[in-house]
């Protein structure tokens, strides 16, 4: 036991490490890409009241002044050792890269593991519920719901949702239920404004904050997720190793979860792993409607303002999440399937 | 063929008989044809696909007889859907229905293209990998990961900046440099397992070079699965544009899309629905029913699937 655990240690340092050069040349690219964008000092180069002395400091102190080979290079030095750099976009100029960055990250997070565990698990269990009772109304139902969800775009979903949630808050309002349920209960913009007393209160808030944005986030991914499980489970049901199960007169529950299941579960996480980037996009879209002060927001902001630094942290905290949602994939992978020893 | 099967048909006792000709002789089919007949008779898809040309034909005369142009703002801000305006107009004081009409317009186009430039690239570099091998594929693998390590959106958003954003051709070559990988991968396995097999070797031994190879003999066996993922990318680029244009960051005036078009319009959807129900229901009008033909597709271009459901 001991010596598979190591081995599994070694397994994800060696990932980790051969994710290493791909990183590297990933910043490098995306510096050059950042650096297209435009001058970050258009804006104060524009502004009459800037002297060219003041200016010209600025972009001494940005490295402005070099090319771009030594400039990364500065830029990765100061980036390993946690200066991300400041902000350089007028309004909220000089404020620190970093902190930013990680607040942002962290409310995206929080929505999206909290979606995507939801939509997988909701995905998984009907999936195979129409696998095993194919051609059935559920499974038309299923295929159907899936289809629509999959061909829905997400930030049109999240409209939706907010727009009949407002009126739904207006029913309460006007139905004078707001003493009992909260005022207004379900939320349509940032939960930072949350008000509650009470853990029942925090709890209600909590959820009223969070049912949309998951709502949204659920909804594509629950589709692609159940129709993954479908086909897989489909393909596995009509294995052979599962007939000689069935032969072998073995309940049918237990050849369906013991046998077909766990087999069909593999491909599932190999979705989730390519997926998990157009998870992202899909969260960064959704936190816009809800103008919720998350990744989305801040690219935005980034992109609009040709904020260089504040992109390049996005960029690579990005890049080194999807790592690792690819590292916990293959894990999994290795989990579920004994045939893929790690190590 | 028709030779072959007449000395077949000459030494098969039945059709000597004169029983069952048709049978015994069955005309020779392509495999275009095969699929073609399959995909004739899956009913879902062949409505998706009626509805689809229709749209797309609508979008192409009907701006020609609509009375109101794009351009023109000078209708009454916010009048309500009506016999003059079936759709209403927005604050602004434009058209609804030719808004939609030239939004639908870029975003099939922009999407058509990322489909294109898209599937090309994913093809030629997955083939290459999986045929080559070796240095070759560690390379294309490699920067298949570099790309997938930035989401599509965030990478076309900040391409586009650089390219100085905001055409619609721009927002096309963006969203293709960062939408080829999926394709990329799957031909590369697909072309892995079709290496292996004897008519490639033949090939090889009779002294076909690399690129007769990849594209004379592995990537036309890979047409159905590169159609059938190709025309699944068309719905995803669709769905992504309009994703890019709603936070911004894509299609900027004067170039439009549905993206735009819904994104100037949101704000609308309790006082006047149908300033955002009309492109929203014409987004997912087109990409219901491309994944649906691209379903019907996958299941015409499968050999193992004999049955055809609805």
């Amino acid at each position: 036991m001991r010596s598979s655990s190591l081995n599994l240690v070694i397994y994800i340092l060696r990932r980790l490490a051969i994710s290493i050069p791909v990183l590297l040349v990933g910043t490098f690219l995306c510096f050059i890409m950042v650096a297209g964008t435009g001058d970050p000092l258009a804006e104060m180069k524009s502004n009459p009241a800037m002297s060219k002395e003041a200016i010209a400091q600025m972009a001494s102190q940005l490295g402005l002044d070099q090319s771009i080979v030594p400039r990364y290079f500065t830029w990765l030095g100061n980036f390993v050792t946690g200066e991300w750099g400041v902000s350089i976009a007028q309004g909220n100029a000089q404020a620190p890269v970093f902190p930013k960055v990680m607040a942002a990250f962290e409310v995206t997070l929080k929505l999206v593991v909290g979606a995507e565990i939801l939509a997988l698990v909701l995905g998984v269990l009907v999936g195979v519920v129409a696998a095993v009772k194919q051609y059935s109304i559920v499974d038309y139902i299923a295929t159907t719901l899936a289809f629509l969800l999959f061909s829905m775009p997400i930030f049109c979903v999240a409209i939706v949702l907010k727009g009949y949630a407002i009126e739904f808050n207006g029913w309460v309002r006007d139905l004078g239920l707001s003493d009992v349920l909260g005022n207004p209960w379900i939320r349509t913009t940032s939960p930072e404004s949350l008000n509650f007393d009470g853990p029942g209160g925090f709890l209600a808030s909590y959820v009223g904050a969070y049912l949309l944005p998951t709502l949204s986030i659920m909804a594509i991914s629950f589709a692609a997720y159940s129709r993954f499980q479908r086909a897989s489970m489909l393909e596995t049901l009509n294995a052979d190793y599962v007939r000689t199960a069935r032969a072998k007169g073995l309940a049918n529950g237990r050849v369906i979860f013991r046998h077909a299941f766990r087999n069909a579960l593999i491909p599932v996480t190999t979705l989730f792993s390519v997926n998990f980037g157009a998870v992202l996009s899909g969260a960064i879209i959704t936190e816009t409607v809800f103008n919720w002060n998350g990744m989305g927001k801040l690219l935005v902001e980034a992109v609009t303002k040709s904020d260089t630094q504040v992109m390049m942290g996005w960029l690579v905290l990005i890049a080194g999440s999807i790592i690792v949602a690819n590292l916990i994939a293959d894990l999994m992978y290795g989990i579920l399937d004994p045939r893929i020893r790690v190590g | 063929m028709a030779d072959l099967n007449s000395l077949i048909a000459a030494e098969d006792p039945k059709s000597a008989d004169g029983k069952l000709p048709d049978e015994a002789l069955p005309e020779p089919r392509s495999q275009g044809k095969l699929v073609l007949r399959k995909f004739l008779r899956h009913k879902l898809a062949m409505v998706c696909t009626g509805i689809l040309l229709l749209l797309v034909l609508t979008v192409l005369i009907m701006p020609i007889f609509w009375p109101y142009s794009y351009e023109d703002s000078s209708f009454p801000s916010f009048a309500k859907p009506s016999g003059d305006y079936p759709l209403g107009t927005t604050q602004v004081g434009k058209e609804m229905v030719s808004q939609i009409l030239r939004g639908t317009q870029y975003s099939l186009l922009i999407a058509l293209i990322v489909s294109i430039v898209a599937t090309t690239i994913g093809t030629v570099f997955g083939a290459m990998a999986g045929y080559l091998r070796g240095f070759t594929d560690s390379a294309i693998s490699r920067v298949t990961d570099l790309f997938l390590i930035v989401p599509q959106i965030a990478a076309a958003a900040i391409l586009a900046k650089v390219f100085g954003g905001g055409s619609w051709y721009i927002v096309a070559m963006v969203l293709a440099a960062f939408g080829w990988m999926p394709i990329a991968r799957i031909a590369r396995a697909e072309s892995m397992s079709l290496s292996q097999r004897e008519f490639v070797d033949a090939a090889r031994a009779s002294g076909a070079g690399t690129f007769h190879i990849v594209f004379k003999h592995l990537v036309p066996n890979m047409v159905g699965l590169i159609t059938v993922n190709a025309t699944l990318a068309i719905a995803q680029a669709v769905l992504i544009e309009a994703a890019l244009s709603f936070i911004g960051l894509g299609v900027q005036l004067p170039d439009t899309s549905l993206g735009r078009v819904i994104l100037e319009n949101y704000s609308q959807l309790q006082n006047r629905p149908a300033l955002f129900f009309g492109p929203f229901v014409v987004l997912v009008l087109i990409s219901l029913t491309i994944n649906f033909i691209g379903d019907g597709l996958r299941d015409a271009f499968d050999p193992r699937q004999r049955r055809m459901k609805a």
